[in-house]
């Protein structure tokens, strides 16, 4: 009885203890920055629509990078899985490599360059740069699905299909969440760099400031893109509880 | 209520491995009766696990025929083939996203079994391992001890009551007791559902006292004796099978020998009192631990002597001549 209590405690940390800290850091940040007399320039940025506006820009593009990396990396894994050929599961780990390696501020200025600027290009590089972890959590967490428990699965019968969708994925859910929560706690952070091929995002305050001298814009910027970050690990770490196959 | 065991007639069963030089499996012929459990006992490596596996088609043949009562198991769609044989393997592989009532019933849910019929068979078969459906039907693998997962692995396999049940060491990997305990209770099983199964294991002892024949198997998975295991023990083909029984095979085979099966000379109402459904090698066990001339045999119509004992063995040396 008691070790449940406790659990249930420390469950309970675990779900609030987040949120409540955040919270307060943003109470305190406020806080300090009513305590401030703000300059025109200061007031240009530190205004609520304009809060609001940069950080509905960086959650979008954080969102639909990881929506489009789950759809685009999730069935790439499974199918360099299923090919079961050394070379072909080398060259998409290689590419997810690639991608991860090279410097994304690089990839978004580039792709700037050869493509136009804007949110589809920033779109595009947090996709290729977060595109590995997912991968590669796919394809791991198939490859170690217990055989004994795959083989008893064709032993008695069901199609390769069958023993992928009723094994194989529910038993690897917990790594490709795990690989998926990786991509989105990245892509906060990258999204910052949007700012230089004018695609918006908090990455805006962060140069800004730093640009014109203005360190409570810089700070602002800063932790709000670390509240984001924290939040939606946070949030992903709830949904992963929730997903999770019992028994395991 | 349960379908009996078919035949299977491997016939110059061959596998062998792109780019090996020697066949895993050479040249296997092997006929099963209806209702037959039988063993392939041979060391680590000689090819018995991959020859059952070729049976359900887990392993593909590289030639040769594999028949289940009269029918071409190579002509079939391996995973329609899969779902009429039953399977259990040492690591048991229960599902552990699933509970043990879902495990079970995967087998009628590939088949399309409906609801009501899927759940009364799961509580049907939850009994039948000695496992109450109401404590262990909604409970994960994990929850469950070893020896529990292993009789819930054996009831998955039963689920659709396939005639042919193939199980490679699935008692392999269970402490001594429990293993025990287990035979004992599959020995019962069987003699009321009379599948027709092949049974793969490396412990002679488990093979001597499951099987009804067994298969001792040298290289390249090669038949060096088939046949029951009183006549193995009794008269071992060659030095190979003489090895791989190891010694004590006269106290292995007394185990074998019922008392009901010798004659006995007069009750002494002094001595010490054996079952009278025991096994020589209990009576034998009775005579060293307590020192006695001689044991009664309970229900009082007789007792034994070492010397009944020893004929009794001597007697079942040539069992062939004899009958």
């Amino acid at each position: 009885m008691t070790a449940l209590t406790e659990q249930r405690a420390r469950l309970g940390l675990k779900r609030f203890g987040t949120p409540f800290a955040v919270v307060v850091v943003l109470a305190v940040l406020f806080l300090w920055l009513g305590s401030l007399t703000l300059d025109s320039i200061e007031e240009r940025t530190l205004n609520t629509s304009y809060l609001v506006e940069r950080t509905q820009e960086h959650l979008i593009l954080t969102v639909a990078s990881s929506a489009l990396v789950a759809l685009l990396a999730i069935p790439a894994g499974i199918a360099a899985y299923r090919v079961r050929s050394k070379a072909v599961r080398a060259f998409v780990i290689g590419l997810g490599n690639i991608g991860q390696a090279t410097p994304a501020v690089g990839v978004v200025i580039l792709l700037a360059i050869v493509w136009q600027t804007g949110f589809f290009t920033a779109l595009i590089s947090l996709v290729a740069y977060c595109f590995l972890p997912v991968l590669r959590n796919t394809l791991t967490g198939l490859e170690q699905v217990d055989q004994a428990t795959r083989e008893a699965a064709r032993g008695m019968g069901m199609t390769p299909r069958q023993v992928l969708w009723r094994i194989e994925l529910p038993l690897a859910s917990p790594v490709i969440l795990a690989g998926l929560r990786t991509a989105l706690v990245f892509s906060v952070g990258v999204a910052t760099i949007a700012t230089f091929i004018n695609a918006g995002g908090l990455g805006d305050m962060i140069v800004n400031g730093l640009k014109l001298q203005r360190y409570p814009v810089i700070v602002v910027g800063a932790v709000l893109v670390a509240a984001i970050a924290v939040l939606i690990d946070w949030a992903a770490g709830l949904v992963e509880d929730l997903v999770r196959p019992r028994g395991l | 209520m349960s379908e009996p065991g078919v035949g299977i007639e491997l016939s110059h069963v061959t596998k062998l491995y792109a780019g090996q030089q020697q066949a895993a499996v050479e040249d296997f012929s092997l006929s099963v009766d209806p209702g037959e459990l039988v063993m392939f006992v041979g060391p680590s490596g000689c090819g018995k696990t991959t020859t059952m596996k070729m049976i359900n088609r887990i392993i593909e043949p590289s030639s040769g025929s594999i028949t289940i009562d009269g029918q071409d198991v190579l002509s079939l769609d391996p995973n329609e083939l899969r779902r009429h044989i039953g399977y259990v393997i040492q690591q048991i592989g229960l599902f552990p996203h699933m509970t043990i009532a879902e495990n079970i019933a995967t087998v009628p849910k590939l088949l399309g079994w409906s609801r009501e019929r899927t759940n009364n068979r799961v509580d049907e078969l939850l009994r039948t391992v000695q496992l109450d459906p109401a404590v262990f039907a909604h409970r994960y693998p994990k929850q469950l001890s070893g020896g529990q997962q292993q009789r819930v692995g054996v009831a998955r396999a039963l689920a659709a009551d396939p005639p042919v049940m193939l199980m490679d060491e699935p008692f392999g990997a269970t402490d001594p007791i429990t293993r025990q305990k287990l035979q004992a209770e599959f020995l019962k099983l069987q003699a009321d559902i009379g599948k027709t199964i092949i049974f793969v294991t490396h412990d002679f002892d488990e093979a001597v006292r499951l099987g009804d024949r067994i298969a001792v198997l040298g290289e390249r998975s090669r038949i060096e004796q088939f046949d029951t295991p009183a006549n193995i023990l009794a008269n071992p083909a060659n030095d190979y099978v003489s090895s791989f029984i190891g010694h004590g095979a006269g106290l292995m085979r007394l185990a074998l020998i019922p008392i009901s099966d010798v004659e006995l000379d007069a009750p002494d109402a002094t001595a010490p009192a054996v079952d009278a459904d025991s096994s020589l090698r209990d009576a034998l066990d009775l005579l060293m631990v307590t020192g006695a001339e001689r044991v009664n045999v309970s229900g009082g119509e007789g007792s034994l002597t070492h010397a009944r004992i020893s004929a009794a063995l001597n007697k079942a040396r040539h069992p062939v001549e004899a009958s």
